[in-house]
């Protein structure tokens, strides 16, 4: 049996009243040994901020997950560590980006600027060309990881079918 | 020929082969403009379509969250409903312990949000937030009020039909789903560019929910009946090669 699945639509612009009841964008505590902020900013493809978008973080090794919706500058933030490695990989985080106008999530993940060997291993970024594969390693930031997401344009963030 | 003829949405024609593909850059929906990201998705290793996803407990959920008509000092205005289905992957087996989400506008299609400035009444009875856990059966039932239509600004005269916003967390990282739930017979199915980019009717028709008069509680509330089904992927961009 296979069973058509339900499409999906889109969060629209008041998702807080069901989805940021509460914070939920520390996935470690803030004291924790290497818990590092990662903040950075969601952009339409006119560069505008966008300022009603909602970005999920899965830590697929260390299980630990968290969200954070965007403000008026299209900021998000999040309390991180850096996951353990999968085996032939480089650490990673899974990301859901969601936003009015996005009739489906898009699925992405942010790397490390700490571990160039194993990301330049690893078998996803080395599949990219080296403009993508810059969307998708963070940078140092006065002790926090920035991390830039556009939808569009000349530096689109690269996503990946799911 | 009316003059807000440029402004009215781009439906375009059904189109089965989308299967229940949302098209992610559908012209009608003028936000998906600058949104939608142009470029060919990137490819995954298969094997990362098996990963786990987050789990939630029942820490997670207070006791009353699965009614949005409780928690406030009186009863909230509207039609009193029960809003009820089954939780399912693509192989019809139940999901139990997922964590649903749901969000409305109030009865009179009024979000309880800053930036809803529609000039209809907020009801100081109702939020409009609600939560559950399926349970071992893959259930879930919510106790609301059934959301008014609501204008929207995308074009001229433009109404969202009433729906109930659900996010759902699957076992698998890639089952997640965001979506929205409709009422059935809504004049505006087919004026509403957000329902119709899901370009495939039969799978656009799964997005309304049934009435349901066995589960309707005499002299309480109306119930309805809507399953979800849970898939693994397809990015909603691109029709399938092979519809079956």
């Amino acid at each position: 049996m296979s069973l058509p699945r339900t499409a999906s639509q889109t969060v629209g612009p008041y998702y807080t009243l069901g989805l940021c009841r509460r914070p939920e964008n520390e996935l470690a505590d803030r004291n924790e040994p290497g818990a590092v902020q990662l903040i950075g900013q969601l952009y339409d493809g006119q560069a505008a901020p966008i300022n009603d978008g909602l970005i999920e973080v899965w830590d697929p090794v260390g299980e630990r997950w968290g969200r954070s919706g965007t403000d008026a500058d299209g900021r998000f933030s999040f309390v991180v560590t850096k996951p353990a490695a999968l085996a032939g990989q480089a650490p990673r985080l899974d990301v859901y980006v969601f936003a009015r106008g996005l009739l489906r999530h898009q699925l992405t993940r942010v790397y490390f600027p700490d571990e160039a060997e194993a990301n330049a291993a690893d078998p996803v970024l080395s599949s990219l060309g080296e403009t993508e594969r810059a969307t998708l390693v963070a940078e140092q930031e006065d002790g926090a990881l920035r991390w830039d997401i556009r939808m569009q344009g000349e530096r689109e963030t690269v996503f990946f079918e799911h | 020929m009316s003059e807000y003829a440029v402004d009215a949405p781009t439906v375009l024609p059904d189109d089965p082969s989308f299967g229940p593909e949302v098209q992610i850059d559908y012209p009608g929906y003028r936000s998906t403009q600058w949104r939608a990201p142009k470029r060919k998705l990137a490819s995954l290793p298969e094997e990362f379509h098996d990963l786990a996803g987050p789990v939630f407990g029942e820490d997670v959920i207070e006791e009353h969250d699965h009614d949005l008509t409780h928690g406030h000092p009186g009863e909230p205005l509207g039609e009193r409903i029960i809003v009820s289905g089954t939780l399912m992957d693509e192989e019809g087996r139940p999901q139990s312990g997922a964590l649903i989400e749901i969000w409305q506008a109030n009865a009179c299609g009024r979000y309880h949000h800053v930036v809803d400035q529609h000039p209809a009444p907020l009801d100081p009875n109702f939020s409009g937030g609600g939560r559950c856990l399926t349970d071992s059966e893959g259930r879930y039932r919510f106790v609301t009020i059934k959301p008014g239509a609501y204008p929207w600004g995308n074009h001229e005269n433009a109404w969202r039909p009433a729906h109930i916003h659900f996010s759902i967390f699957g076992r698998q990282f890639v089952q997640r789903l965001v979506t929205q739930m409709y009422f059935p017979g809504d004049p505006l199915f087919a004026y509403d560019p957000i329902f119709t980019s899901v370009r495939d009717p039969k799978s656009r028709e799964l997005l309304i929910a049934r009435f349901d008069l066995e589960a309707t509680q005499p002299e309480w509330a109306l119930a309805y009946d809507w399953d979800i089904v849970l898939g693994r992927g397809g990015n909603g961009a691109t029709p399938m090669e092979n519809p079956q």
